[in-house]
């Protein structure tokens, strides 16, 4: 999967000098590959990394910009959509990608389609606390759930009654089905991302009723992935991503993976 | 006018007046960025001025230029998000177009807080009205160059220009977000200070009262 990964402050998008730490740590010469996500602080001090990269050692970066929040709305004007669930599926494929030595452009290239074919949606039961902050980034009364929640404590779009795990579960199907066609696709990967305060138990119980909401849309599920992998700290929540799947983008998701968060095939 | 000399000493003064701003401030900013961002502002440009008063204090610039460098590099370095390159960017430009002088005058100031803020909108690529710091910091630049364009002193230039950077920061509050986190959250944006507005307005603000 991944070579190196920077971590900034909570919440808050790392800085130039550790990814150009990174970036030159992880070269083996063919380049290096920066999946960042949608926010605009990210963006800005990637962009700041990849020049002082080039302009240092003279190494070649591209960057992939994870987008595939469908409560964003997107437009030429706004900071876009924001990068959420997909940006795990992109790890892991243009991960195996380059470990089968593929170049840097055909890494970045199946970057882009994951992100393209890609789509995710998200709700929250609570808000989670900012350490530094001490108090909970919103309020949310026990009877009132948040749709459209970023991965970073941001609030949805909208707020609405508690209802049942069927009623939830078409909150994230609908908009994800609404954005793009799955039903063309060789099938998808259906991933159920817990928020970071939701156990397994209930991940699985909305990966059930998620499954038949898209069996009755004529979308085939062929893989599944269900854990908390991107969370928002302590939130309770959960979200959809969906990722239509070719024979090429299968057999990557499927290639042997050995990391504390994805293991299979060694 | 009366030639305004603003040499290192001074310019540390605004800087540290700033800080202190901040600091104050910390949770009320952190407090707008919880409504319609990722509740870290506060803390992201308190911990960013905390450092560069760190770095004034370790190697004392003995230019105006290299003092900004500085205190742009340490921002960058230091803060993260967006406001990391987006503050550190706007010194940045304010220290070259300063130029390695031992002190600049009223115009070259102005200048360079123009200079600055290209650097933001270069980098942040936000226009008037999308509910972002340039909202306080464009309207505070112009304020600045029509004052001394009158002739008024930098003191009453730089009030003029507080003046202009709070009204273009209460402005933000109808705004719907365009840029940044806020604009995730689409109409739910408005009625909301913007917090990056609120602590561009404390840099002005706090130039009036450091160099007025």
């Amino acid at each position: 999967m991944l070579d190196a990964a920077c971590a900034g402050e909570v919440f808050t998008s790392p800085v130039p000098d550790q990814m150009l730490a990174a970036t030159r740590a992880v070269d083996g010469g063919a380049g290096v590959l920066h999946i960042v996500k949608n926010y605009t602080g990210d963006v800005m001090n990637f962009e700041m990394a990849a020049e002082l990269a080039s302009a240092e050692t003279g190494t070649e970066v591209v960057a992939v910009v994870t987008d595939d929040d469908v409560a964003v709305q997107d437009s030429l004007y706004t900071a876009g959509r924001r990068g959420v669930g997909v940006t795990v599926l992109v790890e892991k494929i243009a991960g195996a990608a380059a470990e089968d030595g593929r170049s840097l452009a055909d890494v970045a290239a199946l970057a882009q389609r994951v992100n393209e074919q890609g789509r995710s949606m998200g709700m929250a039961l609570t808000s989670c606390t900012v350490p530094a902050a001490g108090t909970p980034t919103f309020d949310l009364p026990e009877n009132e759930m948040e749709i459209g929640i970023g991965i970073h404590g941001e609030p949805g779009r909208r707020r609405v009654p508690v209802a049942s795990a069927r009623e939830v579960a078409a909150m994230l199907v609908e908009p994800v089905l609404a954005d793009l066609d799955f039903t063309g696709s060789d099938g998808v990967l259906a991933f159920v991302n817990g928020m970071g305060a939701t156990p397994q138990i209930e991940l699985y119980l909305m990966y059930h009723e998620i499954d038949q909401l898209l069996a009755k849309a004529g979308v085939t599920v062929i893989r599944s992935l269900v854990g908390s992998y991107i969370t928002s700290l302590d939130m309770a929540g959960c979200s959809l991503t969906l990722l239509g799947l070719d024979s090429e983008l299968l057999r990557l998701w499927d290639a042997p993976v050995s990391t504390p968060g994805l293991r299979w095939g060694v | 006018m009366p030639a305004a000399v603003l040499d290192t000493d001074a310019l540390t003064r605004w800087l540290r007046e700033f800080a202190d701003a901040v600091a104050a401030e910390k949770q009320h900013l952190t407090q707008l960025d919880s409504a319609i961002g990722d509740a870290d502002h506060g803390t992201n440009v308190d911990r960013g001025m905390t450092a560069v008063l760190a770095a004034l204090e370790e190697t004392p610039p003995t230019t105006v230029g290299e003092m900004f460098k500085l205190v742009g590099m340490t921002l960058v370095s230091k803060v993260g998000g967006a406001s990391g390159p987006l503050l550190g960017t706007f010194f940045l430009r304010f220290g070259t177009t300063a130029g390695n002088h031992a002190s600049i005058d009223a115009a070259v100031f102005a200048a360079a807080l123009r200079a600055g803020l290209g650097g933001v909108v270069a980098r942040g690529k936000a226009v008037a009205g999308d509910k972002t710091m340039y909202d306080a910091l464009a309207p505070a630049v112009d304020a600045l160059d029509d004052a001394l364009a009158r002739g008024d002193d930098l003191g009453a230039a730089l009030g003029a220009a507080a003046e202009a950077a709070n009204d273009g920061r209460d402005a933000t509050t109808p705004m719907l977000a365009r840029k940044g986190r806020a604009s995730y959250l689409g109409e739910r944006s408005i009625g909301h200070q913007d917090p990056g507005a609120t602590s561009s307005a404390l840099l002005i603000d706090a130039a009036a009262r450091a160099l007025g």
